[in-house]
């Protein structure tokens, strides 16, 4: 009996699989996966539970839903398994950072941290003049404040997160504690932004005290869970609590900035007359700008000046090692509780900014969501990496944001098709696409503090590191 | 003393629910030690199948037979809701089996969002009706001025919750699946290498779990005539509550835990605050994790250095 043999299977051998049979295999793999996007895609994307004009619940087909996913899923799959290869290459070079490597990476870092400053400072004129005033505002507030506040919630997190290893999952709780307190004290005491601002920050870090006490003996997830439900008790008060927060409703009015007490409007003492300019909001959406800037390289500098004193050595060993640290001494309950105080304290600012920025505010702003956001820019930034951080802030933040310019979009799916609505969906994905790809976030290298004779990056993989 | 059997009787059914959602917690807690924050999402799709399959049956095809379409429903629920749980412990949380401990955590969080978004998306973000069935009460007790009474829809989730845990518990206690299960649970690296395919096994404790939160999302779905796309994230924190609260890690406990953030929970609104009342089962498991960490019925962890 004759075997006929498959004209695709190279004469070199079967290790070696032809670019042929490779794509029949890479197809084949694809359809399965697309099969199971069916199977998933049916039961819920199918038919969509609608009510007509009597109230009376029907069934829409969306076949065309269900087609799109598969369709997704096949492509999705297909262009994995055809790249793959060019990884797979690529990963097999050598791991361990030696030390010259290590060595350009940091000024890679470095350059690109200067030249970060310099684009993040030059950025509203650049804007302004690239897109003129009518477009610059959405460009400022929309991209730049709204990133920039990320990232200084961010690198607030990566105190407690990135730095003394404990997962906090209610951060957002020291974030409202900023915002509220800032609302309250304007519309009770009428305080100008400039006194909130302080004040909110020692206001959340005295709740980060707070809460910090019953969860230090806590580790892990556990400590995840107890910060979670600490986050939602504190939301759940906003809301129910009428007389003070106005509940659902929120608190609005909150004033602006001054610039060293000028308002910005169109009023005679404001900014514009004083200076003899033309009134325009452009101004206070570019201060606001410059103000969360240096409130973000505020909480920077600070952070990089606590890693070398006592305090910060002492957060990154409890991260390696808690049990080593206390045999060696060190106050685990002190370190701890001013991790979790200067973490919220910086919440706090950014929670303050947050409402003078926007003039109102509401339980709404204060979910868990933004913790999770918050905490996976730590995470896929690489935990306690700075400049880490801050690029994951600019594309989880930026480019979710970036979705709402795809009107183009349209043409190709139709009218109904609305990007923005897809914003949160991608975010998810993205989450656990960067997860799978890089588990220890997208600067995987530990710069020490201290080191003997040379300065050796360190893999994060070589780190215990969260155990706290 | 009337109002109170009335408030033990549905905080019994809310319980009941809880359970079962709990118990997928606490079995891959146990298994593989991670919070599947995306477990509330996977039920809270559940209910979604549910409410779109017993439309399909009721009116597209017209049966007319309340029974067997909730018994079909029943079926078709924990099916899918079992792929989608497999689905997603295949591509999300298998790939980072053996990182680091954070990013399966990560990864669950992603997952959850992209859930109740891609429901929200699919299914817009309203509240659905879903046809009121079972609507008639049975009274147990003629009080002077208060009446005890048990819906037809409570019967109906106290005796499904009663028959899947009593054939779940077999299934774990007495057949070969469950014994991997519990030997895993154990040992995962000592089951390997005795020849139990750790893998499949832990993809099993995602699908079972799911399978008993689908339970729970027809159940709820019945219960409360509404599904709504947010409705995973409280009822789920309140069902990991559950597993903490009688010992994650332990199913006699998860069941255990469920019935008493029930319980509690009703009465907590029926007697306090209904405002307040997320705010209690929250404490609860702050209260829990700091003073009792192994729970009710839980191991005490035993730290190595």
């Amino acid at each position: 009996m004759a075997v006929a043999v498959p004209s695709s299977v190279s004469p070199a051998g079967s290790d070696t699989p032809s670019v042929g049979s490779r794509l029949v295999a890479a197809v084949k793999d694809a359809a399965g996966t697309a099969l199971l996007a069916l199977g998933l895609a049916v039961p819920i994307l199918a038919l969509r539970l609608d009510q007509d004009i009597n109230n009376q619940p029907f069934l829409r087909p969306r076949w065309d839903y269900v087609a799109t996913a598969v369709a997704v899923a096949f492509a999705a799959r297909l262009a994995y398994l055809l790249i793959r290869p060019a990884f797979a290459g690529r990963r097999a070079a050598p791991t361990r950072a030696t030390a010259p490597a290590a060595t350009s990476a940091r000024r890679i870092a470095q350059a690109l941290a200067v030249g970060g400053l310099i684009l993040l400072v030059i950025y509203p004129l650049l804007m302004l003049a690239l897109v003129g005033r009518a477009g610059a505002i959405k460009w400022i507030d929309n991209f730049g404040i709204q990133i920039l506040i990320y990232v200084m919630l961010g690198w607030g997190l990566n105190i407690v997160v990135g730095l003394a290893g404990l997962l906090d999952l209610g951060y957002v709780a020291f974030y409202a504690v900023g915002a509220y307190s800032t609302a309250l004290l304007v519309h009770n005491f009428g305080f100008g932004f400039w006194l909130c601002l302080p004040l909110a920050g020692i206001f959340a870090a005295l709740w980060g005290i707070l809460l910090g006490f019953p969860v230090l003996r806590l580790r892990g997830d556990y400590l995840a869970i107890v910060t979670l439900a600490f986050g939602e008790i504190i939301r759940l008060v906003l809301i129910n609590w009428v007389p003070v927060t106005n509940g659902y409703a929120g608190i609005s009015g909150i004033p602006r900035p001054t610039f060293f007490g000028l308002p910005f409007n169109a009023s005679d003492e404001g900014f514009a007359a004083f200076f003899g300019l033309e009134f325009t909001p452009l101004h206070r959406t570019i201060f606001l700008f410059y103000v969360i800037l240096a409130l973000a390289l505020l909480t920077n500098w600070v952070t990089l000046r606590l890693r070398r004193l006592p305090v910060g050595r002492a957060w990154e060993a409890l991260r390696e090692d808690e049990i080593a640290c206390r045999s060696l001494g060190i106050n685990t309950t002190n370190t701890k509780l001013t991790a979790f105080a200067i973490g919220a304290g910086f919440g706090g600012f950014a929670g303050s900014f947050f409402a003078a920025r926007q003039g109102f505010i509401s339980p709404e702003s204060f979910t868990f969501m933004e913790s999770a956001i918050v905490v996976a820019i730590v995470v896929l930034g690489g935990m306690g990496s700075q400049l880490g951080v801050a690029i994951a802030a600019i594309a989880m933040i930026g480019g979710t944001e970036i979705l709402r310019e795809l009107d183009w979009l349209k043409q190709v799916f139709g009218p109904d098709f609305e990007p923005t609505q897809y914003r949160m969906l991608v975010f998810g994905l993205a989450m656990v696409v960067l997860m799978i790809w890089r588990p220890r976030g997208l600067i995987a290298t530990r710069q020490p503090s201290i080191f003997l004779r040379e300065r050796r990056a360190v893999k994060a993989s070589l780190v215990k590191e969260g155990r706290g | 003393m009337e109002y109170f059997f009335q408030q033990l009787i549905n905080g019994v059914t809310l319980g009941s629910i809880y359970g079962l959602i709990a118990i997928g917690y606490t079995m891959v807690f146990g298994i593989i030690g991670m919070v599947n924050f995306a477990h509330g999402d996977v039920f809270m799709l559940s209910t979604f199948i549910a409410l779109i399959f017993l439309m399909v049956l009721t009116q597209v095809l017209g049966l007319g037979s309340l029974a067997v379409a909730l018994f079909i429903v029943l079926i078709a629920a924990m099916l899918l809701t079992s792929l989608w749980a497999w689905a997603i412990e295949r591509l999300a949380y298998r790939p980072l089996r053996g990182s680091f401990r954070l990013a399966p955590l990560i990864s669950a969080i992603g997952m959850s969002i992209f859930l109740s978004n891609l429901v929200q998306v699919t299914q817009g973000p309203r509240y659905k009706p879903a046809p009121a069935i079972l609507g008639d009460v049975i009274t147990l007790y003629e009080g002077t001025d208060y009446t005890v009474t048990i819906s037809h829809k409570q019967l109906l989730i106290m005796a499904v919750t009663a028959a899947l845990l009593a054939a779940f518990w077999y299934l774990v206690q007495n057949t070969a699946i469950g014994r991997a299960q519990r030997a895993c649970e154990q040992d995962r690296r000592m089951a390997a290498l005795l020849g139990v395919d750790v893998n499949r096994t832990i993809a099993l404790t995602f699908v079972l779990g799911a399978a008993l939160a689908a339970v729970a999302g027809l159940l709820f779905m019945v219960y409360y005539g509404v599904v709504h796309f947010n409705d995973g994230f409280v009822p789920g924190v309140k069902a990991f509550t559950a597993a903490v609260l009688g010992g994650i890690g332990s199913l006699p406990g998860a069941v255990l835990g469920g019935l008493l953030i029930g319980l509690i929970e009703t009465m907590w609104s029926a007697y306090f605050s209904i405002d307040y009342k997320d705010v209690a089962t929250f404490s609860i498991l702050a209260i829990t994790l700091v003073f009792l960490p192994s729970g009710l019925l839980g191991k005490p962890e035993v730290e190595k250095v």
